[in-house]
């Protein structure tokens, strides 16, 4: 049995270690797995558009939104549950606010993953990090390193940060918002009604938009 | 003449226990170093980030060019090195002669790779990430038992 041990014992520890790797990933890989319908649209424009979840929802929301405000790091999340239980359509523009240092450059670096694909992760990691990235004195090294961890081409990710092009996106975004009377972030509109600023609380978000999927649901 | 009998068993016993004690150490360290690195490869290959705290350095590093060999992420090779160490250590502890030589090798060689990621991360992208660190600190542990070892098994002979 001696004569054996030694393989059992690396044998164990090897399953153990691809096994519990296997979970993490696999667990890691569902809590980040990007939504189902994620896309990057064009409109009438040719501006484009980032929205998750079917055209034919009954409940749309708009965000406009700033990847360095907390409320709307704060709102994220729930956004990101409540597209998943009522399928809701969600679009987010960008509307970095001149007293946020990094808020410009963080949308550029939001829009340049939407080149290859990543907006929805781009924008998840932001909010979730913002704590770290908008205290840096260098945040533009580490929306290189996000890019890095979400496996993208670094090369073209700095080169679209600088391009006219993400950055045109990102005034136009903020222009339109402008046009429409936001002013602050985050502003959110659900099937274009604006919602009050009392309504943005985590508690009472949810509500709001349940509240709005009951209305577009008349009962049978 | 009493203590005759017991001086002649004694070198054998502690010879056998030593070498259990230090190839058990070296195999639970390099557990250790099995843990750490299969949990960042794991963040790694699912796009997650690794969070130190309220510190930007994890990213710098994590997320560098530097953390990858080619699609193979560095920590992916580093949870092969350590258990390969575990594998040597605990075949040595029991009595294979020729795991001795691989795990020093083993160990050799990640020290070299720990030294290299030691120098990048302090003159290429000036930032430390805790898990690296705690890692080199292991493979330090390690290089200091592999050194330590030769004497204590002289000793016994």
């Amino acid at each position: 049995m001696k004569r054996y041990l030694p393989f059992i014992i690396v044998g164990v520890v090897g399953l153990a270690a691809v096994g519990s790797g296997t979970f993490l990933y696999r667990t890691k890989l569902n809590a980040n797995a990007p939504p189902k319908i994620s896309k990057t649209e064009k409109e009438a424009g040719g501006q484009a558009v980032h929205a998750l979840g079917p055209d034919n929802a009954a409940v749309t929301l708009e965000e406009f939104g700033d990847f360095q405000c907390p409320p709307c790091s704060r709102l994220s999340e729930p956004i990101n549950e409540l597209q998943k239980k009522y399928n809701l359509r969600v679009i987010y523009r960008n509307f970095p606010l001149a007293n946020h240092k990094w808020a410009k450059d963080a949308a550029h670096a939001a829009e340049a993953a939407g080149r290859q694909g990543k907006f929805w992760q781009m924008h998840d990691l932001l909010y979730r990090e913002q704590g770290v990235w908008s205290q840096s004195n260098d945040a533009r090294a580490l929306f290189e390193a996000y890019a890095g961890m979400l496996q993208l081409d670094l090369s073209r990710f700095r080169a679209d940060m600088e391009s006219p092009e993400i950055q045109r996106q990102v005034d136009v975004d903020q222009q339109r918002g402008a046009a429409i009377g936001v002013k602050t972030t985050p502003t959110i509109f659900l099937n274009n009604q604006a919602l009050p600023a009392n309504q943005l609380m985590p508690d009472e978000f949810p509500k709001a938009v349940e509240a709005a999927v009951k209305n577009a649901k008349p009962s049978s | 003449m009493k203590s005759a009998k017991p001086s002649s068993a004694k070198p054998r016993m502690t010879r056998s226990r030593l070498q259990a004690i230090f190839y058990t150490v070296a195999a639970v360290i390099s557990l250790i170093g099995l843990a750490e690195a299969t949990y960042l490869t794991a963040l790694f290959l699912s796009g997650e980030t690794a969070v130190c705290g309220q510190s930007a350095d994890c990213f710098k590093v994590l997320g560098s060019s530097y953390a990858k060999v080619g699609k193979v992420p560095v920590s992916g090779l580093g949870a092969l090195a350590y258990f390969s160490a575990f594998t040597f250590a605990t075949f040595a502890g029991f009595g294979y002669a020729r795991a001795r030589k691989f795990f020093t090798w083993t160990v050799i060689a990640m020290f070299c790779m720990t030294l290299w990621l030691l120098y990048v991360q302090a003159f290429q992208l000036h930032a430390f990430c805790r898990y690296c660190l705690f890692s080199a600190a292991l493979i330090f542990l390690l290089t200091g038992l592999v050194v330590a070892r030769p004497a204590a098994e002289t000793q016994e002979n």
